[in-house]
């Protein structure tokens, strides 16, 4: 369940932004390839925040999907489920654009 | 007193901290001149057999070294101990009741245990897990993972995370293929489908087959 280091490394991100202060709410940015499952990802934030300045803080998670440019054609498709294939001309040899995200984006801090 | 509420943009990546201990533990390996394999694979698909094999083939043509990461046990580390290589077993159980995959930190902290100038290539055995592992780079060169018949066709399509990082697959347990009804092919098309053009060879840890090919790959692979 990987979906708790990444919990434990969000938490530790946000802890070091808060700068002391209460986070109140934290945006994170999960491409779609990343395998990442919401639920196990929601619960193990809640668990290692206990005690942190990130407890009983909101988790939103931000699904990016994947996209790819078409090394073939040159389209730039959405890319679905495996195998990943150019919309336009089927092709596999893509260029991936987006959808490996993982990263914090924001943080809501409360005011001192 | 009233509270409000500030957004404060921060674009932090989540495995940053790990990806900057893994680039601190490569420049360890390239100092001293270490090829690193990170040796992938779900619980029982046979890595540690494998490398039995491996390092009755290679020896005293490869300096090979092993770190062993296992939940709990030393039972790994002990079955690979007859052969007298650098070894040394990494348990991730603090935390969490077990950790499922070994990151950058825990590799670091099992290197101060190997004579890392006296190795050529070192193998690092992941823990067991076809997800986790695949996130967490901890400093190797290449991911080679392990792959056994008995467990179907379909799980590179279930567990693309893994079958996409892997730059080699060993599918091995090849002698039982008779016994199964495993589709050798439509294994390599589900393979290709995630990750196309990826190197692959057919091996048996029980029989020896492909394990000869596999040591010259690794051979090939030493640092001069």
């Amino acid at each position: 369940m990987h979906e708790l280091s990444i919990a434990e490394s969000v938490v530790q991100i946000a802890s070091r932004h808060a700068n002391g202060r209460r986070v109140t709410k934290v945006w994170l940015k999960v491409g779609h390839l990343r395998q990442v499952v919401p639920s196990a990802l929601g619960f193990g934030f809640e668990l290692v925040a206990e005690g942190t300045p990130v407890e009983g803080a909101e988790l939103e998670l931000e699904n990016v999907p994947a996209a790819g440019l078409c090394s073939n054609c040159g389209a730039k498709s959405q890319l679905g489920n495996f195998p990943l294939k150019c919309g336009a001309c089927g092709g596999f040899d893509l260029e991936l654009l987006s959808g490996e995200e993982l990263f914090v984006e924001s943080l809501e801090l409360e005011e001192v | 007193m009233h509270r409000t509420a500030v957004k404060k943009v921060v674009l932090e990546g989540v495995l940053d901290a790990n990806e900057a201990l893994a680039q601190a533990n490569r420049e360890k390996f390239d100092q001293a001149g270490n090829y690193v394999i990170n040796l992938m694979s779900s619980p029982g698909a046979g890595k540690t057999a494998l490398l039995e094999r491996t390092l009755e083939r290679v020896r005293g043509r490869l300096r090979l070294g092993v770190l062993e990461g296992d939940v709990q046990t030393t039972l790994d580390a002990d079955r690979l101990a007859r052969f007298h290589i650098p070894l040394v077993q990494v348990n991730t159980e603090s935390g969490f009741g077990g950790e499922c995959h070994l990151d950058a930190n825990m590799v670091r902290s099992g290197l101060g245990e190997l004579p890392l100038s006296d190795i050529d290539v070192l193998v690092i055995e992941n823990v067991g897990n076809l997800v986790c592992p695949a996130e967490f780079r901890v400093g190797e060169d290449t991911r080679v993972m392990v792959y056994s018949v008995t467990e179907g066709e379909e799980k590179p399509l279930k567990y693309p995370l893994m079958f996409r990082s892997a730059d080699l697959v060993l599918v091995n347990k090849i002698d039982l293929l008779e016994h199964l009804d495993f589709d050798l092919e439509l294994f390599i098309a589900n393979l290709e489908a995630v990750n196309p053009g990826v190197s692959r060879m057919l091996v048996s840890a029980r029989t020896g087959r492909g394990v000869d090919e596999w040591c010259s790959w690794m051979e090939r692979r030493k640092p001069t």
